[in-house]
């Protein structure tokens, strides 16, 4: 963070040449300025924009939870893009592959809306490079069947959506933006993913069966992408005092189960929880406890693909390296060749 | 939220604004892409993306702006280059309009009710 800090200033602490008395009550006026209408625009729920006086915990918060998504949607694209070469049909390929350039695509909307807060973007890249940032723990279990694709997009992408639409109304402008974007075009991997588990639920024994595990295996999962049970989740209130969180944890688990039971119902397939059934009196689906140590050894770097994840991560990006010297090499070589000409013309 | 000093005056939190521009300290030049989505409308702010030289850039804000036929022309334009007005200045900056109500159609009433008026 301290790279970062020194990209960040006070305002008004460049008057150096000032009396130092004179300089600190102008920076301490200018800051309490920005305080007052930071509290102003938060407390009106309008939007905080880049380069506004904004608290340094508050840029702290949004730089991790920004980038943090960004990182998620950039190994996302790993365990589909494992199927590209093995989808079931050429339809289904191109879908598949339309994905996951979406995947890349909403990663690179975020780290823009994470930029504009003070972290340059090769730093970012770095920091998931390193290990150093985290992203969604989903991303660490395997897709082991083709079925698990589907499992994904209607879960996982459901999740992520459940979660993602009120983060459209997050007060810092471009990330509410960059949502708004990311939102239109998840509703797409929901659909596709639940498709995928319709067809195989409705043919041979073998494929419901497979569609079926499939579920089986990314429900409790997914359920904890919301993170955990608001008791445990210390962040939470401030996001939600900031309005960067709208609803918390457990209210976003919620309304994710009560819709995924008549999606389920409509597959033809059940959701693996004994515990799951229809609350009248709370007009919610109650269901079960999830398994929150898995999910914290998962977190911390446990779970079954946390290595290949990052090695993969890693090795795409040191395969890549030529290409990017070479794409700059040949910017810096036509910017050298339209200087030489404009001397030539001159 | 504000917490109070021992004197009883509000606690001002540490912040403050981006001083350095972030994309300055990447490999590759900050674009702002700007994206027509039919004829006869204008460009659109779309959003941003790191790219080494123009064409680029406009290959990339291709892939990641219009995926789904979102534009039919795009600009790129070096966010280096976009000279922006200070957003501390806001007040006095857009002062000028304040209170001139009559710049507006709906500032005169006397014509309710008249037809096409």
């Amino acid at each position: 963070m301290s790279a970062q800090q020194a990209h960040l200033q006070a305002v008004g602490s460049q008057a150096a040449a000032e009396p130092i008395t004179e300089q600190a009550r102008r920076a301490a006026d200018e800051a309490r300025v920005g305080w007052e209408r930071f509290q102003e625009l938060i407390a009106e729920d309008k939007r905080v924009e880049p380069r506004d006086w904004m608290p340094d915990h508050y840029r702290k918060t949004l730089v991790r939870q920004v980038s943090q998504h960004a990182h998620s949607e950039i190994i996302g694209m790993q365990p589909e893009g494992n199927w590209i070469t093995r989808a079931p049909s050429l339809k289904r390929k191109a879908v598949l592959m339309a994905k996951v350039q979406d995947e890349a695509g909403h990663g690179l909307y975020l780290y823009s809306a994470a930029e504009t807060l003070g972290t340059s973007r090769d730093e970012m890249y770095q920091q998931l490079y390193t290990g150093k940032a985290k992203y969604s723990s989903i991303f660490n279990y395997p897709a082991r069947t083709w079925a698990d694709v589907g499992a994904i997009g209607w879960l996982v992408d459901g999740a992520a959506i459940t979660n993602q639409v009120p983060l459209c109304r997050a007060s810092y402008g471009p990330y509410g933006r960059a949502m708004v974007r990311i939102c239109k075009e998840e509703s797409f991997h929901q659909r596709q993913g639940w498709e995928i588990l319709y067809t195989l639920s409705h043919g041979t024994e073998a494929q419901k069966q497979m569609a079926q595990d499939a579920v089986d295996r990314f429900y409790g999962p997914a359920l904890q992408m919301f993170g955990p049970p608001d008791d445990e989740s210390p962040n939470s209130q401030q996001s939600m005092a900031w309005n960067i969180k709208r609803f918390s944890n457990d209210e976003l688990r919620q309304r994710f189960v009560d819709m995924i039971v008549p999606q389920a119902e409509a597959l033809g397939l059940t959701l693996p929880d004994p515990d799951l059934k229809w609350n009248e009196e709370r007009g919610h689906y109650d269901f079960g406890e999830l398994d929150w140590d898995e999910f914290f050894s998962v977190v911390k770097g446990n779970g079954p693909l946390n290595h290949q994840r990052l090695a993969h991560y890693r090795r795409a990006r040191d395969e890549g390296a030529w290409v990017r010297e070479a794409a700059a090499a040949y910017a810096a070589k036509q910017d050298a060749q339209a200087r030489e000409t404009a001397l030539l013309s001159a | 939220m504000p917490d109070k000093t021992p004197e009883g005056t509000e606690e001002i939190p540490a912040g403050g604004v981006v001083a350095t521009d972030p994309a300055d300290r990447s490999a590759w030049p900050l674009w702002e892409v700007f994206v027509r989505s039919a004829r006869g409308l204008s460009h659109v702010h779309a959003g941003s993306l790191h790219a080494p030289d123009a064409s680029m850039a406009l290959r990339n804000a291709r892939d990641l702006y219009t995926r789904r036929n979102e534009g039919t022309s795009i600009w790129v334009v070096p966010a280096a280059e976009i000279t922006a007005s200070d957003p501390d200045s806001k007040g006095g900056f857009f002062e000028s309009p304040q209170g001139k109500a009559y710049r507006h159609a709906t500032y005169y009433t006397q014509s309710e009710g008249v037809p096409h008026l």
